[in-house]
């Protein structure tokens, strides 16, 4: 282990190589999680030099480890239940506290035919191939984030619809941290759509204003042929937590996906969404709205990766920035030589609310197939005054109306959620988020 | 009491001087009509009573019953009862039509120590509303004057005017671009609001439209100032003269 701590740089990513190598590891993970705390060992976290980092410098955010959560006692359950974001959608909840699942807090009964829900730990007591699920996907690239969560993989949640069943009760995995003194959490969601079938999951992640906790989680979600799935997510976390979370995806042929994300929370947050498209003529819409105020800092990066023909991705983001906040959007677009037909249009927009916010936009196209078509576009503005004065004009007074245009403007990004009762909730929580506006 | 007094008004945007000292009354119940050539400030004078930002006053005085307007913000001029029906009415997408009226007149209401009005009163009187002003309740599903027609977007903004219940109504061309029928049932949607209490300052190009809107008084505007006060005869002459007297009158 010598050469190893030798690479690390700095004390943060020194106590992660103790913490993690500390940690006691199940059979079936061992060398799994061995191997990504190598590879992070060596590697480390990455800071602005490295291109896909240059926003959101992770070295320099974090300076230290807070100790690994030690799961959830009864403290920490009763205030977790208190924990109210998007409980009246109508959802089988799925419970983490501080990493650890909570049985008490979940519905795992009752479920609906051809969808099974298994913790990580009893799915691979079963079948212990499903490791390799677990170190796949994204192998060729080394993203600190995946190899931290991996390194300290240890709960986590497998959810798998069987081939055509219709699951129409949402499913909703909460991330729940609690306390009052800082944590590292990290957390695994796997989600298999088998073909022809659909669902509709939502994930949320909520903790403390005021405890510098640092979570961790990665999502990982297969669509198959025919399939169709709705994801929604609402990061919500306490205002001095550092949030790190990967969705990564692959959709297979003729698949239908759609995925909105609200961003609300910590005091620095980076949402990385590696998605592939796996099977022809799939079609995917990843939207998101981002509201930011003080000095909060969330980066969004898309990595879309057309491999296969005639797939159809839109991309929708709307960022509002208040006081000194600051935004992160960088959305690549790959159209691979086979993927002819390709049909691809990006958009990120900000609303600069504050004189002192900052938006970092950085859409790109990497276009290998000649018969497609693909547009990003990125813009960056205040609130229009004549809009504002016809609102005013009318009695509307001035915060009132600011909310109105605000409203409308991430409107459009929410309004892509399909699911009337989710998109009413989330629309509810950036409500709460407009009228918190000083 | 003058519902509407201006006196001496100067303004200026981009450093260039409109309102030259600008001179007007209009008492409660009446009807005056401001007719001019382009660009003789018209609009000026009512984005500077409505409240724009772009515009500088930099003289003069404008008071509604009384108050100084020039020092309320422009929601608290519209909750005091001044309404300006603009010239060229913006689009804003987004923003569902009912949703904005139904702020907008609440806002107001609250502001006057009214209560606010419950859904179903609010939705029965905006259908009353745009039946009178034969606006299609399918055109109120969309957002604020997105894709409505010029005319749809003029008829909207007396819908917003009858939903508001104003004091001083302020309409810069509401005609222009109107069809005829829609000019007759503007100018019905106007006349059905006069009262006694309420007063009218209507900018219009043309003498057509104050055959059915009938003023007391007319007013002939160049230069940033009133240069000329009259009968609604003033407005035939001017119809049949143009404005060549008037054009260094300032
Ligand atoms: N925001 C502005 N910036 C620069 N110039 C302006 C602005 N608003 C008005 N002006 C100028 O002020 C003058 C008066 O304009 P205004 O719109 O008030 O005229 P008007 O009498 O309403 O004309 P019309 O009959 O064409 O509507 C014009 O010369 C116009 O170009
Ligand atoms: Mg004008």
């Amino acid at each position: 282990m010598n050469a190893e701590v030798k690479m690390m740089r700095t004390a943060a990513e020194a106590a992660y190589a103790d913490a993690l190598t500390a940690l006691p590891a199940p059979e079936a993970i061992r060398s799994l999680r061995e191997k990504a705390l190598r590879l992070f060992a060596e590697k480390g976290l990455p800071h602005r030099r490295v291109e896909e980092w240059k926003y959101t410098d992770l070295r320099a955010l974090i300076r230290e480890m807070p100790p690994l959560a030690k799961g959830a006692d009864g403290a920490a359950i009763a205030e977790a239940k208190k924990n109210s974001v998007l409980t009246n959608i109508g959802a089988r909840e799925i419970t983490f506290v501080n990493g650890a699942f909570v049985a008490e807090l979940s519905n795992l009964k009752g479920l609906e035919k051809g969808l099974s829900i298994t913790t990580l730990a009893d799915a691979l007591a079963k079948d212990a191939s499903l490791v390799t699920l677990l170190a796949k996907i994204n192998p060729n690239k080394y993203d600190a984030v995946f190899a931290l969560n991996t390194a300290a993989l240890n709960e986590g949640i497998l959810i798998e619809v069987a081939p055509g069943a219709q699951i129409t009760q949402p499913i909703h995995v909460r991330h729940i941290v609690t306390g009052t003194s800082p944590v590292s959490v990290f957390g695994r969601a796997v989600v298999k759509v088998g073909a022809k079938a659909q669902a509709t999951l939502v994930q949320s992640h909520v903790g403390p204003d005021t405890v510098a906790y640092q979570t961790n989680t990665v999502l990982q979600l297969s669509v198959a042929d025919d399939a169709e799935l709705d994801v929604v997510r609402v990061q919500a976390e306490g205002d001095k937590a550092i949030h790190l979370s990967m969705m990564i995806g692959a959709i297979g042929n003729e698949s239908r996906f759609r995925s909105f994300a609200l961003t609300t929370g910590g005091a620095a947050s980076r949402h990385t969404v590696p998605f592939a498209y796996a099977g022809r003529n799939a079609r995917a819409t990843i939207a998101g709205a981002t509201l930011l105020r003080g000095k909060q800092h969330a980066d969004t990066t898309l990595e879309i990766d057309h491999a296969m023909p005639g797939g159809e991705s839109r991309e929708l983001y709307k960022t509002v920035l208040d006081d000194e906040a600051n935004g992160v959007f960088q959305g690549l677009i790959i159209v691979r030589p086979d993927a002819q037909k390709t049909d691809g249009r990006m958009m990120s927009a900000a609303l600069l609310l504050g004189d002192n916010a900052e938006m970092d936009n950085k859409p790109e196209l990497e276009i290998f197939a000649d018969d497609v078509q693909c547009a990003h576009g990125a813009t960056t503005g205040a609130l229009d005054d004549d809009l504002l004065f016809y609102l005013r004009a009318r009695g509307i007074p001035k915060k009132e109306a600011e909310s109105l245009l605000i409203q409308s403007f991430f409107g459009e990004a929410v309004e892509t959620i399909e699911n009337a009762k989710i998109r009413d909730a989330v629309m509810n929580l950036a409500g709460g988020w407009l009228a918190a506006r000083s | 009491m003058a519902l509407l007094e201006v006196k001496n008004l100067q303004a200026r945007v981009e450093e260039k001087d409109i309102l030259r000292g600008l001179n007007l009354t209009v008492n409660p119940g009446e009807v005056h009509a401001i007719m001019g050539p382009n660009g003789s400030g018209k609009s000026t004078l009512s984005y500077v009573l409505a409240g724009k930002s772009d515009y500088e006053v930099t003289g003069g005085s404008a008071t509604l019953e009384g108050e100084d307007l020039l020092e309320l913000e422009p929601d608290e001029r519209a909750a005091r009862g001044l309404f300006l029906a603009f010239q060229y009415p913006i689009e804003i997408p987004g923003v569902a039509s009912m949703t904005f009226l139904r702020t907008a007149v609440n806002a107001v209401r609250k502001k006057r120590g009214d209560e606010e009005l419950s859904t179903p009163d609010f939705l029965r009187l905006v259908r009353e509303k745009a039946k009178e002003l034969n606006i299609d309740q399918n055109m109120l599903k969309r957002p604020v004057n997105v894709g409505f027609s010029g005319g749809e977007k003029k008829r909207n903004e007396i819908l917003q005017m009858a939903m508001l219940e104003p004091k001083m109504c302020v309409l810069d061309e509401t005609d222009s671009g109107l069809d005829i029928d829609a000019l007759k049932i503007v100018a019905d949607g106007v006349n059905r609001l006069r009262a006694k209490n309420r007063g009218f300052l209507v900018i219009t190009h043309y003498q057509r439209l104050l055959d059915h809107i009938v003023p007391d008084v007319v007013h002939v505007m160049a230069k940033g100032k009133i240069v000329r006060t009259g009968g609604p005869e003033l407005a035939h002459e001017l119809e049949a003269k143009g404005y060549a007297a008037y054009d260094n009158a300032a």
